[in-house]
């Protein structure tokens, strides 16, 4: 009898293929949500290890805010190319068109809050009974207390006090008309373990989350892309600075951080080492960004 | 490197936040923001040092407006070993809370007051984990600090305990004298206690045996998803994707399909783009059949040489979860594995008082009971006893109204 067990990366990927398959065998009409960002795309190439070689159950859907860093839009379409797969876009714009969002106005102005008018209005039209999200439990509190099949309301709403027992393996999808779950493949997956499964595996990522040279601005004690979708004034000095993206949103609610890692072992070292940081005992200001920068992935989602 | 999840019980008052709290961060587990948060606090220790229950007491103020009485996971961990931690309430009235956090738990860190020794509470959470068989049990004795690091209070609690853990069937028991607050054992092995030679909390936790006993169980295999691409050069591809639940799977294995009983042979093993020889418990892979057999999802493909048991009327332990008290005149889901299927409880045998283990028949089940029923399910379940294979032998009822999860089963055997 074999006694080898499952090293942890394997163990978290083999679970979140399970629940991607239990998404295909217990819904109607499922969806992927991709942002362009290392979760969701860690996401794809779990499902593409889940049905291939047969064709995603459910299409991929990208909530497009019409302010996203053009390499993401690049490598999404990059992407769909590759797999086949279909891909549905929900745009911010279109709400901004019909007056269903206000974009907003002044030197924070970001469309990161209407996008989930969107989300929910896109989700409305395609009937979607159960989206996929690349959301994880150690990004703040609240997630921490999330269910791998999270019920929301017709009205998108979590209710902590609705949650379901979750018991073993066994997820139950069983829903009224109107509801939808958003289901979390990647709960028990830190940030750090994202990363590591991406070089094992080899997944392409967009080339923002590598070191690069590129325009910013100084915002709030945080490193900006400049862009024409930033309200910028004259007060805003343009610099050439080298860096790379954390996490991948908005061009006008993801900071940048001044890096030189070019490679993806670097990344990892960087990762590491600035948790090491973060754990230490001593506050300094690059720490509390790195805290800010944390608070904002948690917002992203 | 492996992962470990594991549990704590205990009520707030036996320092189970500072528990967690002092594993965190002397194993320097905690982020920026929350070390921020500790630090500008006003709430200090009597010393001046700070409070560590005030990592979980956002998550508290949470409780006390009752948003979320609920269980949070925690991530951390060292060079040996990843942790997940799940934080679960220990009041009795969120017992449902804590059989959720045990459910996939490999250990139990049950904490017991080294002031009041084992209480009525400490039954209770031992019971829960002896019901849901966590392999591995550790009850730390806290607030040593309390009792002046007395090596005869720490014994005599060891003592209680054992009798305990024999009425309620727990091996594997651990026995560490702690001081969540001072961090005495916890992480670094305390000076204060020199007369204790075993390992220190996290010292244990990482090296501590995860139990394999999936692994020398029967294979098993419940359907999930079948992959037929129908494409022009795949016309005849036929993959059963799941994941092994228990045991193992190896090319050429003789395979049963239950609950139809057709036999056949593995022919292939597949994940993405391998062909591995072996699928191993925990793997989820896609199996392909020498046979053309008609599968579905709810199916359950296991080794012919060690199969479970089929039946439509099982009896189980069940833990009731919902407000609304189990009506045995009402058909209710069960999902078991892939499978879910129409039910009725049938029959309840009894329940169990969980603060003094004794027997209880007139009584109808409320929210939190826990006791032995027998189930009536509208198709055969292919089960093994929980106690022998815990992967295939869990099911939840749902209730078809509200379709919320409102009982664990835990099957035991077919009745005649």
């Amino acid at each position: 009898m074999s006694r080898h067990r499952l090293d942890h990366l394997d163990e978290l990927e083999a679970e979140a293929i399970y629940i991607l398959r239990e998404v295909a065998g217990q819904f109607e009409k499922p969806a992927l949500l991709f942002s362009g960002g290392k979760d969701s795309i860690t996401l794809v190439h779990l499902a593409l290890k889940a049905f291939r070689p047969g064709k995603f159950p459910f299409p991929l859907v990208h909530i497009d805010t019409g302010h996203n860093f053009d390499e993401t839009i690049t490598y999404r379409d990059e992407m769909i190319a590759r797999i086949g797969e279909k891909l549905i876009i929900g745009h911010v714009q279109d709400s901004i068109n019909k007056g269903k969002v206000i974009e907003q106005k002044g030197k924070n102005a970001s469309r990161n809050a209407l996008q989930t008018v969107t989300l929910l209005d896109t989700i409305a039209k395609h009937g979607f009974d159960a989206c996929i999200g690349g959301a994880r439990r150690d990004e703040e509190k609240a997630r921490a207390k999330e269910r791998i099949f999270s019920v929301r309301d017709e009205f998108g709403q979590w209710d902590p006090k609705r949650q379901r027992p979750e018991l073993w393996n066994i997820y139950n999808g069983k829903i009224h008309k109107g509801e939808n779950v958003r289901v979390f493949p990647i709960s028990n997956w830190t940030e750090l373990d994202v990363w590591n499964y991406i070089r094992r595996e080899n997944i392409p990522l967009p080339t923002i989350y590598f070191a690069h040279q590129r325009d910013c601005i100084t915002r709030n004690g945080q490193l900006m892309a400049a862009s024409p979708f930033l309200n910028m004034d004259e007060d805003d000095v343009i610099t050439r600075r080298n860096v790379r993206f954390r996490t991948v949103g908005d061009m006008t609610c993801t900071a940048a951080v001044e890096s030189y890692a070019f490679e993806i072992d670097d990344i990892i070292d960087e990762i590491a080492s600035s948790k090491i940081s973060e754990r230490g005992a001593r506050m300094d200001d690059k720490v509390s960004e790195a805290a800010m920068e944390e608070r904002k992935k948690g917002g992203y989602f | 490197m492996d992962i470990l999840k594991f549990i704590t019980a205990g009520s707030v008052d036996d320092g189970k936040s500072t528990l967690i709290g002092r594993l965190l961060y002397d194993s320097e587990a905690i982020l920026a923001d929350q070390l921020e948060a500790l630090h500008a606090s006003n709430r200090k220790n009597d010393d001046g040092t700070i409070d560590l229950a005030i990592l979980t007491d956002g998550l508290k103020a949470e409780r006390e407006q009752g948003i979320t009485i609920d269980v949070a996971y925690k991530y951390f961990d060292t060079d040996k070993r990843k942790f997940i931690i799940a934080d679960a309430p220990g009041h009795i009235q969120y017992t449902r809370n804590m059989v959720t956090g045990a459910s996939n738990a490999g250990l139990a860190i049950i904490l017991v007051d080294a002031r009041k020794g084992v209480v009525e509470q400490t039954t209770r959470h031992s019971f829960l984990v002896s019901l849901l068989q966590i392999p591995q049990v550790v009850v730390a004795i806290n607030k040593m600090d309390m009792v002046g690091y007395n090596e005869d209070v720490f014994n005599k609690i060891v003592a209680d305990y054992k009798v305990l853990a024999g009425k309620v069937g727990l091996t594997n028991v651990t026995y560490i004298p702690v001081s969540a607050l001072k961090g005495d054992n916890i992480v670094y092995p305390s000076s204060n206690m020199s007369w204790y030679i075993g390992d220190s909390l996290l010292s244990h936790l990482e090296n501590v045996e995860i139990k394999i006993d999936d692994l020398s169980s029967h294979a098993r295999l419940p359907v999930q998803w079948v992959v037929r691409p129908q494409t022009e050069e795949l016309h005849d591809y036929r993959g059963y994707a799941g994941r092994v639940s228990s045991g193992s799977f190896r090319v050429n294995d003789k395979v049963t399909v239950l609950p139809s009983g057709f036999s056949s042979t593995v022919s292939k093993i597949e994940l993405y783009e391998k062909q591995p020889y072996e699928a191993v418990a925990g793997m989820s892979v896609t199996l392909h059949l020498a046979d053309n057999i008609d599968i579905s999802r709810g199916d359950i493909i296991v080794s012919s040489a060690g199969q479970p048991q089929v039946s439509n009327l099982i009896e189980a332990d069940l833990c009731w979860m919902d407000t609304r008290v189990l009506d045995t005149s009402l058909t209710y889901l069960v999902q078991h594995n892939t499978k879910t299927v129409r039910c009725k409880i049938s029959e309840v045998l009894y329940k169990v008082n969980i603060n003094t283990l004794e027997k209880d028949f007139d009584e109808e089940f409320k929210l939190n009971d826990i006791g032995r029923v027998v189930i009536k399910t509208a198709e055969p379940l292919a089960f093994d006893p929980y106690q022998v294979n815990k992967a295939n032998g869990g099911a939840i009822i749902i209730d078809s109204r509200t379709n919320v999860t409102v009982g664990a089963l835990m099957l035991r055997q077919a009745v005649d």
